[in-house]
């Protein structure tokens, strides 16, 4: 049983790339793991987990010949499988206010020393040109419970910026 | 008392309806108390239905009375349930004993009203809310042979922002 690789496939989006990657990879017969795919700016960005090749070079190699004729770069490492395995995130934040410098390096280090482990972040930019604003999205554990990320955050709030932190209560049933 | 097996996707019986119980007798309670027993066994607890073990009849429970500061009726048994009122939505995050290792963003009713018997025979009426009519109506799915997986919703999509909206307003 061969070992996972992470396959980052970046390039400017046009329709097709994830079929002519995920084509390829199927036709040489490797097995594919979890995935984050998305468009960023005018970037398409594809992270997939690639099994069945003996190395991290291997699995570029058999993307090479779609991923250049459509300008895209691979980049390929080694990581642990690690699947069924999944962190149950506990708690959800959301911030938004005027675009400036800093938002997330200051959020993320409050929320950080506070015990938070993101296991997901998405970001855009919204607004117009002359005001932007800019939105961020959390999952992740909170090791110390909801206070204390709500704690970790007020200075930030104060700062004019909107700040929500909720639990993730998951019902199985 | 048992504990019974969990049957998990893709067995097709998750995904075939379920028959209403035409006779509440000593046998279907006994089924019953197997089948809180395995919910209680459960990673979740709060609820069950009969095809996560294999039996096609309309039979769950749902019991979220050890969550605190959480609305319910205790614990709850539904048979042959029908949602009779639903009122306003929630985007909510699910589980399933039935599908291991995967949870997603699911809509549901934020509050319902259900008729169903009770385990006298009786015909009973619920008002739910909250997490309990979440997990009533997760459950309820099953015997329509739906599972959570049926009804995901994208994580990061226009409903958390219209949610984080509407609070604003209030
Ligand atoms: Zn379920």
């Amino acid at each position: 049983m061969s070992g996972w690789t992470m396959l980052t496939i970046i390039g400017e989006d046009r329709p097709g790339i994830v079929a002519a990657v995920t084509k390829i990879l199927y036709e040489k017969g490797m097995n594919l793991g979890e995935a984050s795919m998305l468009r960023l700016g005018g970037a398409f960005t594809i992270m997939l987990m690639v099994q069945g090749a003996a190395s991290a070079d291997d699995v570029a190699r058999i993307v090479q010949p779609v991923a250049e004729p459509m300008g895209l770069r691979v980049h390929a490492d080694p990581i642990e499988g690690k699947l069924h395995d999944h962190v149950e995130p506990n708690a959800r934040i959301t911030i938004f206010g005027a675009d400036r410098a800093g938002i997330v390096a200051k959020a993320t280090g409050a929320l950080a020393e506070a015990g938070y482990n993101i296991s997901l972040l998405e970001t855009d930019v919204g607004g117009s040109q002359v005001e932007p604003i800019y939105i961020m999205q959390m999952e992740g554990v909170a090791s110390r419970g909801i206070q204390s990320l709500k704690d970790s955050l007020a200075g930030l709030a104060r700062e004019g910026v909107e700040i929500s932190v909720e639990p993730i209560d998951t019902m199985i049933g | 008392m048992a504990s019974l097996p969990i049957i998990t996707y893709p067995d097709s019986r998750l995904k075939t309806p379920s028959e209403p119980v035409e006779k509440v007798d000593e046998a279907l309670l006994a089924f019953i108390a197997d089948l809180e027993q395995t919910m209680r066994a459960g990673p979740g607890g709060v609820g069950i239905a009969a095809p996560q073990v294999g039996r096609a009849i309309r039979v769950a429970i749902v019991d979220v009375s050890s969550r605190k500061d959480t609305p319910n009726n205790g614990r709850v048994v539904l048979i042959n349930p029908e949602i009779t009122k639903w009122d306003g939505f929630a985007v909510g995050r699910e589980g399933c004993m039935s599908v291991p290792d995967y949870t997603g963003a699911v809509i549901r009713a934020e509050k319902i009203e259900l008729q169903c018997l009770d385990e006298l025979g009786a015909e009973r009426t619920y008002q739910m809310e909250g997490f309990e009519a979440r997990a009533a109506q997760h459950e309820i799915d099953h015997l329509d042979g739906l599972l959570f997986l049926d009804r995901l919703v994208s994580r990061s999509g226009d409903l958390f922002r219209r949610k984080a909206y509407k609070k604003k307003g209030e």
